[in-house]
């Protein structure tokens, strides 16, 4: 594991990322298709709470809804995992034994990673020893925009140690780093030290996860797999709260990387209010009447 | 030299914007001889669900604004439309109605949305009660507004019809999704534009121009729709609203009236009909 030389990144053409994610958007996509990519991108979801007030009653109910969908409408998945703070992920945990959802925790001085070194690697170990299937770590954007690229490689290496068996997503908090061309340059950096994913956003700033730093990113992964042949995941979080988006980013991701991709170990959707728009579109494609989330579950 | 007519583009009104139809359709609008007025948007079901988003998007904050707050809002309706007195006047005659009767529709119109301003801190009062009840108990009705109404506006009487249906439905408090008049769209469509204008917030009313058949079904099942008023006296339209309305158990208005000049056509009734009775029972000091 060696930082890249980042003076071979690729430059980002801004308006020509623009033009080619605004394709993904206008693809037809109806009845049987429609059901599949909607029952697709319900798999892929990781149901997230991440609020100063969670309480283990309210994780709780998380995952009963991680559990049970919609229990009026058949064949449906179950989502990816679900996703909380470390102090909670125990609670998760046994929640979802028996289950195959996974149990995602943030760590690292989450949201804004102002912490020192010490104090993540503590918190990234808490979080797995509880029980923790993967970790979603942030990077210090403050150290990357300073140009301190190997402080953040080292940081995210010493983050993957610590998360041992543990699955690493690394979040770029891509609204903090202004530009594509320092998206592309984090994304790398990140690949590099090891993460199993590149995630988007903490969902806590504004604009979260956008199209066009998502292709940004899945081409990085590309990249590195051409070079490698190492496969990356990919998680858009923060922002995605339609089924109509959720699609159009499995098209983006279909015509990026490939069918390789299609699935939840390799795409995830960070999300809370995407699942019930899902459900009320199934249920609007079985029933054919438009719905309203007073008859759906909480998230 | 002769100038270039410079046509207008009618759009539909959704959620304060005024899009075109995502369908792309558009249908004829004729006068009686048989002379093109205007392309009208033919707006699809994909419109009227995102009409039905903009509602339900502004309801809440709708509702919670102080009596007196909308009551001005309607007072300043009223006053748009009378500085646009002459636009309605001539778009009633071109498409029929004769100079006395469009004058007449237009004035009645803009009392009509006076009348409701005035209700909109009263009618709370009339309907409310404290009821006697035999325990140590308060015990008050009080009205809540019912939520998003779509409304079926009457063919007749295009712009006093709609607005006798649309000023009592928002001044209690709801936020509506209205269908104008199928044979004369024109003047539902240039009100959206003094609606706008009139500090009515985004999404509180939104009209489609299109077809009554193909929307009616989605008007009357759509399950986030709270309650429907439906104008006509189509039996098979009337069995199509009650039928698909128990999808939700919507609260069903049916009216058959033809013509809304009439002395009963407005009164504080037409408010209570999208209102929902709250009773609170508090217990009293023993």
């Amino acid at each position: 594991m060696t930082l890249p030389d980042l003076s071979k990144t690729p430059k980002i053409d801004k308006v020509g990322v623009q033009e080619r994610t605004n394709r993904f958007c206008v693809r037809s996509i109806k009845t049987s298709a429609k059901i599949h990519g909607l029952h697709l991108a319900l798999s892929m979801i990781d149901l997230t709470t991440l609020e100063g007030r969670d309480t283990p009653e309210k994780v709780k109910q998380l995952c009963y809804k991680a559990r049970h969908l919609d229990d009026s409408i058949q064949g449906l998945p179950n989502v990816a995992a679900v996703c909380v703070y470390p102090t909670l992920v125990g609670v998760a945990k046994k929640e979802l034994i028996g289950s195959e959802i996974k149990v995602a925790s943030v760590a690292t001085a989450f949201p804004s990673g102002q912490s020192t070194l010490e104090v993540k690697l503590n918190d990234t170990k808490y979080a797995v020893a509880e029980g923790a299937d993967e970790v979603d770590m942030v990077i210090s954007r403050g150290k990357f925009l300073e140009g301190e690229y190997n402080f953040v490689f080292d940081e995210i290496a010493a983050v993957k140690q610590a998360c041992g068996k543990a699955h690493l997503k690394v979040i770029l908090e891509t609204g903090e780093l202004d530009t594509l061309d320092n998206v592309r340059k984090a994304s790398d950096i990140a690949i590099h030290a090891g993460a199993d994913f590149i995630k988007t956003s903490t969902g806590k700033i504004s604009p979260a996860a956008t199209m066009p730093v998502v292709f940004v990113m899945l081409n990085a992964i590309k990249d590195f797999y051409k070079e490698t042949g190492i496969k990356i995941g990919m998680k858009p979080a923060g922002g995605i709260s339609t089924a109509k988006k959720s699609l159009q980013y499995l098209v983006m991701l279909k015509e990026t990387l490939g069918d390789e991709w299609m699935n939840k170990d390799l795409f995830r959707f960070g999300a809370s209010s995407l699942a019930n728009d899902i459900l009320m579109q199934l249920k609007k494609q079985e029933t054919g009447i438009y719905q309203s989330l007073d008859y759906f579950s909480k998230d | 030299m002769n100038r270039i007519d410079v046509l207008k583009t009618y759009k539909i009104f959704i959620g304060g914007k005024f899009p075109r139809t995502e369908s792309g359709r558009y249908f004829h609008l004729k006068n009686a001889k048989g002379k093109l007025l205007a392309n009208m948007c033919l707006s699809s079901r994909k419109d009227f669900r995102n009409a039905v988003v903009s509602a339900r998007k502004a309801q809440g904050n709708w509702a919670n604004a102080t009596a007196l707050n909308k009551g001005q809002i309607l007072y300043r309706i009223a006053e748009m439309l009378e500085g646009s007195k002459t636009q309605f006047t001539e778009q009633l005659i071109s498409t029929g109605s004769t100079k006395a009767a469009a004058a007449k529709e237009v004035a009645l119109s803009i009392d009509r949305l006076i009348y409701y301003a005035g209700w909109s801190d009263k009618f709370q009062q009339i309907f409310s009660a404290v009821n006697p009840v035999a325990s140590n108990h308060f015990n008050f009705s009080t009205l809540e507004a019912t939520g998003v109404v779509s409304i079926i506006a009457p063919n007749e009487n295009p712009l006093l019809g709609m607005i006798s249906l649309l000023a009592p439905t928002i001044v209690g408090g709801n936020t509506c999704v209205i269908l104008a008049s199928v044979t004369n769209p024109l003047v539902a469509i240039s009100m959206a534009e003094v609606l706008n204008t009139s500090d009515v917030p985004a999404g509180v009313v939104n009209i489609l121009t299109g077809d009554r058949e193909e929307l009616l079904p989605h008007f009357a099942s759509h399950k986030d729709v709270n309650a429907i008023i439906y104008c006509g006296d189509n039996l098979k339209e009337i069995k199509t609203v009650e039928e698909m309305a128990t999808e939700n158990l919507k609260r069903v208005n049916i009216y058959r009236r033809k013509n809304w000049g009439q002395g009963n056509s407005q009164s504080p009734y037409f408010i209570e009909k999208c209102q929902e009775i709250k009773t609170i029972w508090h217990p009293t000091e023993v």
